[in-house]
């Protein structure tokens, strides 16, 4: 087909167009809203009186400017509180259980003459990388997956764009960056490729920019396992865990705060533009199907999280062994390394050896936590006791963890630089290198800047 | 006509769930709608899979693929992204738009709220305008009668010209029905006579100018009346696909169709 062909049929549609009516285009849109009133209006009646409107009444109050936002953190912080609180027991069962096995698994191995490097490399490495991320990660998700499904699946989500609309308005965003941003909380690279439903382009790449500083499922272990250790015992132990869900509450506040004042800054500087306008609809509120939610959340969402963590576990496991038993000099690899980075951790409140858990768990944020642990531990004995009380003591006493530690800890996991997968699921998205360089790059500058200014005025 | 003149439907024919299974399809089912209407339900009641539903508008936001059986015959379903008008340029809209326009669908289910028939509508006429293989699945009955809205499918059928049958997606009711008239409606044995606007003389006469013109620059194009329509209008996104050759492309591209949409993609769709 030559463009010339195309262009003389432009033409002769230009040509037709003149001899239309003005409103023409008015007129086929009228026409069809006219035609659907009239089909409709024959094929359905309200019979009796319109019932009461149940979904409304909620609505007035779930999305009134004075309840809704409190609603909606009252909510957020009951679903991590029943996390916080559920989750614990089940992490120390199976925490004790795995390391019993692995034990008993390496005296196994020692009696059958294997080598000791055989024995250190399989179990004290691959498989207790495996067992931590298994034992820090499951019972959380298992607790918070439902609840959030069961949020979604109740219609709630909408209502919390419509509450955090104007904020974003604001923000120089589209309001369903808030429906995306909700999405992020599960996993960011599928709160990436929701940004689908934003039809600007140039509000789509802010909702992909800042997706990530809402802390996704990968990471809420981090946060939940910091917040009760370091702040629930600065308060009485009948409410620790209540103070531990509110510190976790404040920390996702946080992030939602600098999705917005990033959004603002891209919004007035290299992404200029106005916040289009957009209707969101206000599904009916549904009764949840409990098999459907255990399906979703258990299937979909846990099992999908727990084996890329698993898939990533077991080599970083093997990595870290490495690293903590090949010694050059007197000390490991991991030591030197660990040793290098410590001037720059100790900037930012940390340590040379969380910064180097966070290398090793690029590949996905879950493994930040079980990592560290086994680098701490990589060198020394491993006690029989894995008790929160036991990981405190190893952080506190032996590598001089403080609260600053643990709050600046939490803050570069919520700002830091995605992981490979969302920074893979950022190219497809974008089909940009440099949207994909600034998405991973802006989060870890931002990430070392307010770690570096708290610990600097602590 | 209605979805029961169906002479060649057998009235024990079963629906068999095949998954992803989409080799050897004998017919495409497209699966349109509004966002929040239930269309992923029903594509998971259809074929079994557990394409991720959620309730709020805008969750599926790719196209999921999935097949199933009906008496005998096996349809790949393809579960489009929610819109509420095939208008507007958005990316969801365009995927809709453009499956509709060169996939070949042997029919389309478009699926209704019954409890916002007169919103939804909108989204059917503009359906209707790009093809006739249409059912109307109206969804939500139980919903709809809980808040005391009676809906006559009937009516809607002799008024849009196509099958329209009242469902409730998430228990099943409904469902044979709707794919009697799937069935009648893919094979051509139910012929339908869809509701479209008719204009003004001038419109039609402008409309029937077009139409020859576009059909001699893409042969096989599938609806050319609709891109007159959308020429008339200024549609400058229609205009560039006419310019640039992306439309022969489409065209050119729609007996592959079949093959692209492997069973991959529609994995991708789920999350």
């Amino acid at each position: 087909m030559s463009s010339a062909n195309a262009s003389a049929v432009l033409q002769r549609a230009a040509a037709l167009r003149a001899t239309l009516s003005g409103q023409f285009r008015d007129e086929t849109v009228k026409s069809i809203y006219a035609e659907a009133e009239r089909i409709a209006g024959r094929a359905s009646h309200h019979i009796g009186t319109a019932r009461y409107d149940f979904d409304q009444r909620i609505d007035r109050i779930v999305t009134s400017p004075i309840f809704g936002l409190p609603i909606m953190a009252l909510l957020l912080a009951v679903v991590f509180w029943l996390t916080v609180a559920g989750a614990n027991v089940p992490s120390a069962m199976l925490a004790s259980g795995f390391f019993w096995f692995e034990d008993q698994a390496a005296a196994v191995f020692t009696n059958l003459g294997a080598p000791w490097w055989v024995t250190g490399f399989i179990w004290h490495g691959v498989f207790r990388g495996l067992a931590w991320v298994v034992s820090v990660m499951l019972p959380p998700m298992m607790i918070f997956f439902p609840l959030f499904t069961m949020l979604e699946d109740l219609g709630y989500l909408p209502r919390v764009a419509f509450n955090l609309d104007f904020l974003f308005r604001r923000a120089g965003a589209h309001g369903k960056q808030a429906l995306t941003m909700a999405m992020g909380f599960g996993c960011n690279a599928a709160g990436i490729i929701s940004t689908r439903v934003i039809d600007s382009p140039r509000e789509r790449l802010v909702a992909i920019l800042t997706n990530n500083f809402v802390p996704c499922n990968g990471r809420f272990p981090t946060l939940i396992l910091l917040a009760t250790i370091f702040v629930g015992p600065l308060v009485p132990s009948a409410v620790a865990s209540f103070a531990a869900a509110g510190t976790v509450v404040g920390v996702v506040l946080i992030g939602v705060v600098v999705t917005l004042a990033v959004s603002w800054v891209l919004s007035r500087t290299v992404l200029k533009g106005q916040a289009s306008a957009f209707t969101l609809e206000l599904p009916p509120y549904r009764r949840p199907g409990i098999l459907r939610i255990l399906y979703t959340s258990i299937i979909d969402r846990t099992l999908f999280v727990l084996w890329r963590a698993v898939l990533t576990a077991a080599p970083a496991g093997a990595v870290i062994w490495l690293l903590a038993n090949i010694t050059v000099g007197d000390l490991s690899l991991a030591r030197h390394i660990a040793d290098a980075l410590d001037p720059l951790g100790h900037a930012i409140g940390l340590d040379g050896v969380i910064l180097l858990a966070y290398i090793i768990a690029i590949p996905a944020n879950e493994i930040v936590v079980p990592t560290l642990l086994m680098v701490y531990l990589g060198t020394g004995m491993m006690t029989d006791d894995v008790s929160l009380d036991e990981i405190k003591r190893l952080l506190v006493t032996e590598h001089g963890w403080t609260l600053l530690t643990a709050v600046n800890l939490m803050l570069f996991s919520l700002l830091h630089n995605p992981c490979a997968t969302t920074i893979i699921t950022m190219y497809k998205e974008t089909l940009s290198l440099k949207w994909t360089v600034v998405g991973t790059l802006l989060p870890l500058g931002l990430a070392f800047l307010v770690t570096f200014i708290v610990a600097s005025i602590w | 006509m209605s979805a029961h003149d169906c002479g060649s439907c057998s009235i024990n024919a079963e629906l068999a769930r095949m998954g992803v299974s989409l080799d050897k399809v004998d017919r495409v089912v497209a699966l349109a709608g509004n966002p929040n209407t239930g269309k992923s339900t029903l594509f998971n009641a259809l074929t079994g899979l557990k394409q991720h539903t959620g309730n709020w508008p805008g969750k599926t936001v790719t196209r999921a693929e999935g097949a199933f059986a009906f008496d005998n015959v096996r349809y790949k379903l393809v579960d489009l992204p929610g819109t509420y008008s095939l208008l507007s340029a958005s990316h969801d809209e365009e995927i809709a738009r453009d499956f509709l326009l060169f996939g070949h669908p042997d029919a389309t289910i478009v699926v209704v709220d019954a409890t916002a028939i007169e919103r939804n509508l909108n989204l059917v006429l503009q359906v209707l305008e790009i093809t006739s293989r249409v059912v109307v699945a109206v969804n939500l009955m139980d919903e709809a009668k809980r808040k005391n809205i009676e809906v006559d499918v009937r009516s809607l059928s002799r008024d849009l010209g196509v099958p329209a049958v009242g469902i409730t997606a998430r228990t099943g009711d409904g469902i044979h029905g709707l794919l009697e008239a799937v069935a009648g409606v893919s094979s051509g044995a139910v012929h339908t006579a869809p509701l479209r606007i008719k204009g003004t003389p001038e419109f039609q006469r402008a409309i029937s100018e077009l139409v020859p013109l576009i059909e001699s620059l893409a042969p096989g194009v599938p609806n050319a009346r609709w891109i007159a329509i959308r020429l008339l209008d200024g549609d400058a996104e229609v205009e560039q696909a006419l310019t640039s050759g992306r439309l022969v492309d489409l065209v050119a591209s729609q007996q592959e169709t079949a093959q692209r949409f492997s069973a991959k993609i529609s994995l991708q769709g789920t999350q």
